[in-house]
């Protein structure tokens, strides 16, 4: 036994008096930032969800409950941005992780060129989000975007589309960079779950003369499952609070065909200065994603056991 | 490893080609689009490469203050975000790594979960409001307060991983043999975890160079625009005539955190799973 355990004995518990006071020390400064911009704001956004509150300097909020919430269900902008909302989020998440889950499983194969194709499936991740509505902002120009150049030179389209422009196809269209902007992040969590699957266990289950889709099914998804519904779960979260790629993609339009929650929610604050109305948006928002969450995980948990 | 069929192979190629793709030629067609004349970005049949390379579009880029006065505010904003983080987070995560049968390190992870499914709309309106009383409103030192704290989770959550990788027995060599704990900590423990913050601090200025949603909450005065906030406003404005020098400075914008991704991409991939695997 070392003569620090030792010491840690004399003292009588796990974390000595002194421990305790060299941990907080080491805490606080991270904590009084955190209390101040972080758990502050939060709790008290919160609370502004219950309140009149308005943007104007000087204007002292009045609590009043429920109305705002009241209000919520009446106002056919909100149910509409809820519902593009989850299409959004359930395809983006759905599309992604399932492209993702390809690619790891490809890179974990032994290919050549992944040297080359791994920091590409990166790539996304380090770049503003800004840029990315860009790249394709200029492949979805409905002039000279090299995507309707393209369509047109193999005969599938005869005349340009304004991609997101139109009510039907820009929905589909912001869904497409979506997915293309969280692949990184998937793709890694993936692949790093499937590294750790003991390849005996595959060598093993193909000599018992198991298919593709057996192995899979028995060897390695189980193996990769925790760490695929965590991220499945993060990517919904983030999805669904999407923000900025949208906004300069469409900005909602058109015509609020592309209007994420967050988006609403963010007119409604800084647009028109409603900042109690926005913040019960944040709240209703809160909601959706614990519950769907909840359902969620607990049926993951019930099918693990 | 077990035989592959080479038809299996053939497919598995062909997937693989698909992907890069899908994944590559956006980058390559804003690559090509930043080096083609503003003849050619109008025409009806573009090519894949620029016929004739021109670098007039990032003349044009760079040829206005605006873009100037956003990378020096980017960069500002950056270093000061990576350095404050890195600093503040040091200590607490060495104390989540290392006190781990305390409510801390639950509180700390649970935090760092929790933190991720608040919709920013919710900090947004509070933090505005605070930083107005403040008078840090359309301020470079309000945004930064703002990353710190955004970036935080994510570095500490790193860092903690950098420190558990380390042996707690180096720690008990070094107390026996007569160190204090600060000696320990700065001889034994900082130079170990040096590569780790080096990777740590440069994320939190990736992230920060690449915010949008806080900067255009709280910045209104274009002479303290961020570059992303200077990008999507020339999207708005001419993005649609102005092809070419939007997308050299789009191109001019990525570039630091792609260098950046590139030093340090082993790292951070590492670090972000070295807690997700130990738990």
């Amino acid at each position: 036994m070392t003569s620090v355990a030792i010491a840690k004995r004399r003292r009588g518990s796990s974390l000595g008096a002194r421990e305790r006071r060299t941990m907080w020390l080491l805490l606080i400064p991270s904590l009084i930032p955190v209390a101040l911009f972080s758990i502050y704001p939060l709790v008290n956004g919160i609370w502004l969800g219950f309140t009149d509150a308005q943007a104007g300097y000087q204007v002292v909020p009045h609590f009043n409950g429920l109305d705002n919430y009241s209000r919520l269900l009446h106002d056919s902008l909100f149910w509409s941005s809820f519902k593009i909302g989850l299409i959004w989020t359930f395809s983006v998440t759905g599309i992604q992780f399932l492209l993702a889950l390809g690619l790891a499983m490809l890179l974990n194969a032994g290919l050549r060129f992944q040297w080359l194709v791994r920091p590409l499936a990166l790539v996304p991740w380090a770049m503003p989000s800004v840029v990315v509505a860009i790249l394709w902002k200029l492949i979805y120009q409905p002039d000279s975007g090299i995507l309707n150049a393209f369509l047109q030179d193999l005969h599938l389209i005869d005349r340009n589309i304004n991609w997101l422009g139109d009510f039907s196809l820009a929905l589909p269209a912001i869904i497409v960079v979506g997915v293309w902007a969280g692949m990184p992040q998937t793709t890694i969590a993936l692949l790093a779950g499937l590294q750790a699957v003991p390849s005996d266990l595959h060598e093993a289950a193909a000599l018992d003369g198991a298919d593709w889709w057996r192995r899979f099914s028995a060897v390695t998804w189980p193996a990769i499952r925790p760490v695929a519904v965590a991220i499945a779960s993060l990517d919904f979260v983030w999805n669904f609070n999407e923000f900025g790629l949208v906004y300069v993609l469409t900005e909602g339009g058109p015509g609020g065909h592309t209007m994420l929650p967050m988006l609403f929610a963010y007119n409604r604050a800084f647009g028109s200065g409603q900042f109690g109305y926005a913040a019960a948006l944040g709240n209703a928002m809160v909601l959706v994603i614990i519950s769907i969450m909840a359902i969620f995980l607990y049926r993951q948990l019930r099918e693990s056991r | 490893m077990f035989r592959t069929r080479p038809i299996t192979r053939v497919g598995q190629y062909a997937a693989l080609l698909l992907y890069v793709i899908f994944l590559g030629f956006p980058l390559l067609w804003l690559f090509s689009t930043s080096f083609k004349s503003p003849h050619e970005l109008g025409s009806l049949h573009p090519t894949l490469f620029p016929t004739d390379w021109t670098l007039g579009n990032f003349r044009t880029a760079l040829a206005q203050d605006q873009l100037w006065s956003s990378i020096r505010n980017s960069f500002l904003v950056a270093v000061a975000t990576s350095v404050i983080t890195t600093i503040i987070a040091l200590p607490a995560s060495y104390a989540i790594a290392r006190y781990r049968r305390n409510f801390v390190r639950t509180t700390a992870v649970g935090w760092i979960l929790v933190s991720q499914i608040f919709p920013f709309i919710l900090v947004v309106i509070p933090l505005f409001i605070v930083l107005r009383n403040l008078q840090l409103i359309n301020t470079l030192p309000g945004l930064v307060i703002v990353y710190v704290v955004w970036a935080l989770p994510f570095t500490l959550w790193m860092l903690q991983g950098y420190v558990a990788a380390i042996p707690q027995e180096l720690e008990e060599a070094s107390a026996v043999d007569g160190c204090g704990k600060v000696s320990t900590l700065a001889r034994i423990v900082f130079p170990l975890l040096l590569p780790g913050v080096v990777a740590t601090s440069m994320f939190a200025f990736i992230s920060a160079w690449n915010e949008f949603f806080f900067a255009l909450v709280i910045i209104t005065d274009p002479g303290k625009q961020t570059l992303p906030l200077l990008l999507a406003r020339y999207v708005g404005a001419e993005g649609s005539v102005n092809l070419g020098p939007l997308a050299a400075t789009a191109l001019i914008a990525t570039l630091p955190s792609l260098l950046i991704f590139a030093l340090i991409q082993r790292r951070l991939i590492s670090g972000m799973l070295s807690g997700a695997v130990k738990g």
